[in-house]
């Protein structure tokens, strides 16, 4: 009984991160219909960040300020200059386009920082929690930290002016740019946010995993699976299906035998496929209506 | 007054010319230089496979690296358990992709665009672990992968293997493209054609969608597979790791880079995915990928519908240059 608990709430501290992913991945869907599969390697670049301004001597929490601003600024960057211009370009070439930049991105942090595993502190320290045992400080940390960012998530888009507007230009882009939404502009917010939280998601994730450039190609996987198993059009969703597929993951490694550790990726696919044949838009996505 | 069906098209000659110099070229390089055309060829064939599915069809697959090493693995198994000949192995991994990327299509039915994407993205991840798993390591050799040999070129031919090989692919090649050329210009392809247009309206005129959709897949799992094989005979070697999601991924840019929904685009882009990642080392080692990453961009930016929409632009700039002066006359097209 211990162990089912103790496996869940590690479940639910890596099911936050892929909650995150998810949420990243979301954002960017609505706004520009495609998967960011560059959205891992932006992730590890701002967490990146952070690592060099710690080794800086910059306090932590202000190096995590920094990163997150840098991913924002940056994210807003690579929509203007990258994605604006293939606005009309078929979604193959959207595809490709991700994949260029992730080449670039993982390349350029391997070429500046290198590929060696670097270890990256946590702001929460790893012992037990209240010496419990159930679960370590970061882990709880880990948790409460990303409940917060959604919350705040949350108030943002639904009682702020610039919340309503991105999410009114991401429902219907021409009657929003007819009430003087900037659809453009809140394209590129939508970007810079979710490359923000992906940053988050990073530094949280960087203590556990150690930090190098390929450190988020497997967690954005489950970021996918998470976005898929909730919903694309259905960001609340997302956070819920990615919590989700952080405890399945943890409970299956532990209690079906021959999954292990060589299988876990495996899980997700399975996920994804599973949940895509019973519910083809996620379990709290809106069936997509297209006029013939 | 020339109507645009009445262009002269570039085909016949361009292909009878470039057949022309695919058979000389073995003869006059390096034995290296033919074993990287070799390769070219069967990523082209694969490349061909995808294209069959994605610009034929319209569904999108990040998982065309599982069906090539499906090809491979049974082209391996085959050769390394009960020496059947390396010929032999190309119909019988034709096959068991075929059967398993029509099982993989009828549940994908239900899936569109992105969410396909995404669960073919999902096969395409977990085949390298699936194909290191315990139980199937007897077959497959685990980590280590399977070592074969390189056939010998029938006696009494004046090659080495390279050259035999380079020419019994170019071989394949021709039948695999002559049968895409065949199969998109018929009934099946005008129903592919017409489910990519408008799925819902090739459903009212008829078409049995679901079925044409299962097939394409495994008609271009099939294709896949078969350059699956012919790479695990070229290269000697099949391993878990040679069959990753960058394999998928470098599919998919040759496609793109090639030209969606162009059969012969699917040789440039095997040119492309086999020399341009060569010519980025070059430029730089240590940023490689970088420099991968912006010629990749470059060529999205410059020719948005890949070479073979860009080639189609210039042809019809020449055309419209020496054969039809009297343009000015009102139409533009």
């Amino acid at each position: 009984m211990e162990l089912l608990l103790h496996q869940i709430l590690a479940g639910l501290a890596t099911g936050g991160i892929y909650a995150c992913m998810a949420l990243a991945v979301v954002m960017i869907y609505q706004a520009i219909g495609n998967f960011n599969f560059a959205q891992g390697e932006m992730a590890t670049f701002s967490t990146f960040i952070a690592w060099q301004l710690l080794q800086w001597g910059v306090p932590f929490w202000l190096a995590f300020l920094g990163a997150a601003v840098a991913a924002f600024l940056g994210g807003i960057a690579i929509e203007r200059v990258l994605f604006k211009p293939l606005h009309r370009a078929p979604p193959l070439s959207h595809l490709v386009a991700f994949i260029a930049l992730f080449a670039i991105l993982n390349s350029l942090a391997g070429f500046i920082w290198d590929f060696n595993l670097k270890t990256f502190p946590s702001p929460f320290g790893s012992r037990p929690l209240l010496g419990s045992g159930l679960i370590s400080t970061h882990d709880a940390g880990m948790i409460g930290l990303t409940v917060l960012l959604l919350a705040l998530l949350y108030a943002f888009f639904r009682y702020t002016r610039v919340g309503l507007a991105m999410r009114a230009a991401a429902a219907h882009p021409v009657s929003a740019r007819l009430v003087g939404i900037r659809v453009g502009w809140m394209m590129a917010l939508g970007w810079g946010m979710a490359a923000a939280i992906g940053a988050v998601a990073g530094m949280m994730i960087a203590p556990v995993v150690f930090l190098e450039p390929n450190m988020m190609l497997g967690i954005l996987l489950y970021g996918f699976a998470g976005a898929v198993v909730g919903g694309l059009t259905s960001p609340g969703g997302a956070v819920a299906g990615g919590f989700a597929v952080g405890v399945i993951e943890n409970l299956a490694g532990t209690f079906i035998p021959f999954i292990g550790r060589e299988l876990k990726l495996t899980i997700a696919l399975v996920l994804i496929v599973g949940v895509l044949m019973v519910r083809p838009s996620g379990l709290f996505g809106r069936p997509v209506v297209s006029r013939v | 007054m020339m109507t645009p069906g009445a262009r002269p098209a570039p085909g016949p000659l361009a292909l009878g010319a470039v057949l022309v110099v695919a058979l000389v070229l073995p003869l006059l390089l390096k034995n290296f230089v033919v074993f990287q055309l070799t390769l070219v060829m069967i990523y082209s064939i694969a490349i061909l496979g995808l294209n069959l599915l994605t610009g034929f069809n319209g569904q999108f697959s990040l998982g065309h690296s599982a069906f090539y090493a499906i090809g491979a693995y049974t082209a391996a198994i085959l050769m390394d358990r009960w020496d059947v000949a390396y010929y032999w192995t190309l119909p019988v991994a034709g096959l068991a992709c075929f059967g398993f990327g029509f099982l993989f299509g009828l549940p994908a039915l239900r899936l569109e665009g992105i969410y396909l994407a995404l669960a073919t993205f999902a096969l395409a991840l977990a085949t390298p672990q699936i194909l290191k798993s315990s139980p199937l390591e007897p077959f497959t050799g685990g980590v280590q992968g399977i070592v074969i040999l390189k056939p010998d070129p029938p006696p009494g031919l004046p090659l080495n293997a390279d050259q035999w090989l380079y020419y019994f692919t170019l071989a394949v090649l021709l039948v695999l493209f002559a049968g895409a050329r065949n199969l998109v210009r018929g009934r099946t392809g005008r129903a592919m054609l017409a489910i990519r247009e408008h799925p819902v309206a090739a459903r009212l005129m008829g078409i049995n969608t679901a079925l044409y959709k299962s097939l394409t897949f495994g008609v271009s799992a099939l294709y896949t597979g078969i350059a699956g094989a012919l790479g695990a005979i070229a290269v000697q070697f099949v391993a878990p790791d040679s069959f990753t999601f960058l394999l998928s991924v470098s599919l998919l840019v040759g496609l793109v880079v090639g030209g969606v929904g162009s059969i012969a685009g699917s040789v440039v882009g095997g040119l492309f995915i086999l020399f341009v990642p060569n010519i980025a080392e070059q430029v730089s080692k240590g940023l490689a990928g970088a420099v991968y990453g912006l010629i990749l961009l470059l060529v999205i930016y410059l020719m948005p519908s890949g070479a073979a929409g860009f080639a189609r632009l210039l042809w019809s700039r020449v055309v419209r240059r020496t054969h039809a002066p009297t343009v000015t006359e009102g139409r533009i097209p």
